[in-house]
């Protein structure tokens, strides 16, 4: 009995033991070859624009970390039907030989995930992500060429991506020769589709171009002729610091990983030397507010005391964050850009002092481009850049759009309906520069919606869209003058006319009189240079008098 | 040319070339005449009719505000000599037709409104001191009179007492009329055509020996001519006959007092012997007429308002009552009701009786 009752227990083992033998780890590539749209890869048109992306973004962060201007190559051309050979090539510092294949065919594995400070790229996902799209698409191994110096020799490697352990697999390793001095090219063949419009390749690096002035940018499309975006500015962008993050936007499971790691023993040490502007004074205060010691040992400090700390940082003041870990383009710099690469007849742009969201600094600029060749009936065109990166895909769910749209723009002489985008020949460009640009996804399409993002986005406008107004304004004010001139032309004739049929004067004769008198310059300033004010007065009177002769007409 | 449009013809005249000389000299070439605006509107209490002020404006021609104005008059003023010159007649209509054009190569118009050119007339009015009559504009023609009276016109004998049911059709320019012999002892101006009508059928005019006159709405300037010179030249009465609502009372106080728009012509067109028949406060109690009331809306309220602000309603006890006892009504009354008593109540009753008693309102 009790062995039949063993043998039983024994058959009816726990479903759970049969269901651990399937667990197991998925490897971050295996999960991004099942979610590629997570990367921006979720179509054929698409691909082509992340790997072109990635791939520049790449080289311009390298350029400015080694402090060369830089000039970049990219080169579209088509290999078969939907399948295309994507190469990009720089003058940046190059890669040591035994990081390339972690760089390009490892994913997660980067510089500056670790690092609080402003790039353009941060997770460490970008370009080996268009390697394995690359790889999953056309089975082709990415081939990258890169030189650190002219002392040593060029490395060319031929690189897949072993999924299941997210371990770069090298096909080949050479050393080549190359004539750049220093520099790294890509390349990847992947399925793709080229397509023009406000989502492509081609618009992409415009607006690269206009939001870096200081880069050049040479490019071959798949069809048609090379294009080359000059730079425009031959300075650098200063080089951003990098700072420890501020107590302000700290979470609770970021600090008590900070906590379980730091070599600090007590906990005020560990305060200030793991935060920006968190002194001796103000740690003590923090642990005050949260009823912890301050010589706790950091190894100590429980959830429950974290979250306390949390509470205690949020009831301390603290000032704001240190700015120079941000590189803003600056007003001047921005306008340039614009002007380089969108014809106008009128610019203006702002810098916005830095600002705070939840701990993290950043600056917001603005600029935009009015008349010239912008077409006149169609919907303003709006650029949106984070850190130096065109934005192209998501405007709707994007704060800079809807700060633009909640942006009152008939004040300045665009047309508009209700809370909507302008009408009019503008293009409107916003930048946000941070140490954490808070995307709403991991395809850096979109600014989530920040009340202090968008409070700065709108006063941005609002600089530019004032300076816009005056301008339009004037405008409209100079052809208002044209149009009074023609009209006492056109009024001259009539009057003449009259005039002889009243004195039997000869028409010719009075006509000619009143001509001459046009162009006197006591006349021409008596009939153009009339104040806005005096025009709204005589609307008003003439209103006001027809008003008079309706009522009396009963 | 007859001798009376030589002084229109002459005004004209020195208007344009007055403008000639300002462009020959290189000046500006200004106009300038009374200011024709509610500011410069007058009251006077001996007279007691609207006039106008010292004020004055200027139109200058090389001036964005005014140019279109000025344009605009020279315009009407060129109308009217032409008219003058070849001795024919048009209606404001009419010269808003002939100055309606738009302006080679533009999409400017001279006038794009009647009431455009209807102001610009009236200026040149003040600017001439000619009538728009003397000018040969005329309005439409929009009254009838009937009564024992023989008059001349361009050589015609007419009898207003054998002219048929529909009587004289008065025109807008009356001052070429001659009275032959008139036999009445008052007459009544009505604000309603219905009414004038059912009085003719009645014969009124014949049993009363009387005159009855109507236009349509808001008197003409020619039926004010006409009744004035009834009052002047052949002593009768005037009488009233509007509608118990604010602008029947406005009507009145059109006829007797002028009005602002037409300040300028106040000697030539106010009646000042003219007296309120009716319908009045009175009558809808007398008569048992409350129950034809039609509710007052906010407009007839803020108008009534109004008119009991005039100057020349302020100090005027008898209609400051009426006044207010329509408000305390809050209602008005057509003259029509009086036809709830009998068709010819009106004619019969209601109106004799009120002239024999002498119920009016001065």
């Amino acid at each position: 009995m009790a062995d039949r009752q063993a043998e039983a227990e024994q058959k009816e083992m726990p479903i759970a033991y049969e269901l651990a033998k399937r667990q197991k780890e998925i490897s971050v590539a295996e999960f991004f070859t099942k979610n590629r749209h997570l990367l921006g890869f979720d179509n054929k048109r698409k691909a082509l624009l992340m790997a072109v992306k990635e791939a520049v973004d790449n080289s311009l962060d390298a350029c400015e970390e080694a402090r060369v201007l830089p000039e970049v190559s990219v080169e579209i051309i088509e290999i078969g039907e939907f399948k295309y050979k994507v190469i990009v090539e720089d003058n940046g510092p190059g890669i040591v030989k035994k990081q390339i294949p972690n760089i390009f065919a490892k994913l997660l594995y980067g510089s500056k995930f670790h690092t609080l400070k402003q790039a353009r790229g941060q997770q460490g996902i970008g370009i080996s992500a268009a390697v394995l799209y690359a790889q999953l698409t056309t089975g082709r191994h990415a081939k990258i060429t890169s030189r650190v110096s002219k002392k040593e020799p060029a490395h060319y490697y031929e690189l897949g991506i072993d999924t299941q352990q997210n371990k770069p697999t090298i096909a080949k390793e050479e050393t080549v020769e190359w004539a750049k001095e220093h520099g790294t090219r890509v390349e990847i063949d992947l399925e793709a589709d080229y397509i023009k419009g406000s989502q492509s390749v081609d618009e992409y690096l415009k607006q690269t171009a206009v939001i870096n002035p200081h880069v050049t940018i040479i490019y071959q499309p798949p069809k048609g002729e090379q294009v080359i975006f000059a730079r425009g500015a031959d300075t650098l962008p200063s080089q951003p610091q990098e700072i420890k993050p501020h107590p302000y936007g700290i979470e609770l499971g970021m600090l008590i990983d900070k906590l379980r790691w730091t070599e600090s023993r007590t906990l005020q040490s560990f305060l200030t030397s793991e935060f920006s502007r968190v002194g001796p004074g103000t740690a003590k205060e923090i642990c005050q507010h949260a009823a912890v010691l301050p010589n706790t040992k950091p190894s100590e400090v429980s959830r429950d005391m974290a979250e306390k700390l949390i509470q205690g940082i949020q009831k301390t003041k603290i000032i704001a964050p240190p700015t120079d870990c941000l590189s803003p383009i600056g007003g001047e710099l921005l306008q340039k850009g614009l002007r380089k690469e969108i014809k106008a007849e009128f610019y203006c742009s702002t810098s916005r002092p830095p600002a705070v969201y939840r701990g993290n600094p950043f600056v917001i600029e603005a600029g935009i481009a009015y008349g010239g060749e912008i077409p006149k009936e169609e919907k303003a065109n709006i650029l949106r850049f984070a850190n130096r990166v065109p934005l192209l895909y998501q405007e709707g769910a994007c704060a800079m759009t809807n700060s633009i749209m909640e942006t009152n723009w008939k004040a300045y002489g665009m047309q508009q309906s209700g809370d909507s985008i302008p009408f009019g020949p503008v293009v409107i460009v916003v930048h946000m520069s941070s140490v954490w640009v808070p995307f709403t996804s991991e395809s850096k399409e979109a600014i989530a919606h920040y009340a202090e993002i968008i409070k700065e986005i709108k006063l941005a406008l609002q600089e530019c869209g004032r300076q816009l107004g005056s301008y339009v304004r004037k405008k409209t004010r100079i052809s208002q003058q044209i149009e009074r001139a023609n009209m006492f032309e056109k009024y001259i004739p009539e009057v003449a006319e009259s005039l002889s049929v009243l004195s039997s004067e000869k028409k010719e004769k009075i006509l000619q009189a009143l001509q001459k008198m046009l162009v006197k310059p006591e006349i021409k300033k008596e009939i153009i240079e009339m104040e806005d004010a005096d025009d709204k007065l005589y609307r008003m009177d003439f209103k006001k008098e027809n008003e008079k002769a309706r009522e009396e007409a009963g | 040319m007859k001798k009376q449009e030589k002084k229109p013809v002459k005004e004209l005249e020195n208007f344009g070339k007055k403008l000639v000389v300002d462009i020959e000299k290189g000046r500006n070439p200004t106009i300038e005449f009374s200011l024709r605006s509610l500011s410069n509107v007058v009251f006077d209490e001996k007279s007691k009719t609207l006039g106008l002020g010292d004020k004055t404006q200027q139109r200058t021609f090389f001036n964005v505000g005014h140019a279109k104005k000025f344009l605009q008059t020279l315009e009407v003023a060129k109308v009217s000599k032409t008219l003058l010159d070849v001795g024919k007649h048009a209606s404001l209509r009419d010269v808003f037709y002939m100055a309606k054009r738009t302006l080679p190569s533009s999409n400017i118009n001279i006038v794009d409104d009647q009431s455009e050119s209807d102001n610009a007339i009236e200026d040149l009015e003040l600017i001439t001191d000619c009538s728009r009559e003397q000018l040969n504009i005329n309005a439409n023609k929009m009254g009838s009179v009937a009564g024992n009276v023989v008059i001349e016109d361009s050589g015609d004998s007419i009898n207003w007492a054998k002219l048929g049911s529909g009587g004289w059709s008065i025109p807008s320019n009356v001052e070429n009329i001659e009275f032959k012999s008139v036999k009445a002892k008052y007459v009544i101006y009505m604000e309603k055509q219905a009414v004038w009508e059912r009085l003719h059928e009645d014969k009124f005019w014949e049993k009363q020996n009387c005159i009855i006159v109507t236009s349509q709405g808001q008197t003409t300037r020619g039926i004010r001519r006409l009744l004035q010179v009834l009052n002047d030249e052949h002593d009768l009465p005037i009488y009233v006959l509007a509608d118990f609502d604010p602008w029947g009372f406005y009507i009145y106080s059109v006829l007797k007092f002028g009005s602002i728009n037409l300040a300028h012509m106040s000697g030539t067109m106010t009646l000042q012997n003219a007296k309120f028949l009716g319908v009045t406060a009175d009558d809808a109690t007398n008569y048992d007429l409350k129950k034809h009331f039609i509710k007052f809306k906010d407009v007839d309220l803020t108008r009534l308002k109004q008119i009991s602000g005039y100057d020349w309603f302020k100090k005027n006890k008898a209609w400051q009552r009426q006044f207010k006892m329509m408000k305390d009504f809050g209602a008005k009354l057509e003259i029509q009701a009086l036809s709830s008593k009998g068709i010819t109540f009106i004619s019969e009753k209601y109106l004799p009786e009120k002239i024999r008693k002498g119920e009016f309102l001065d």
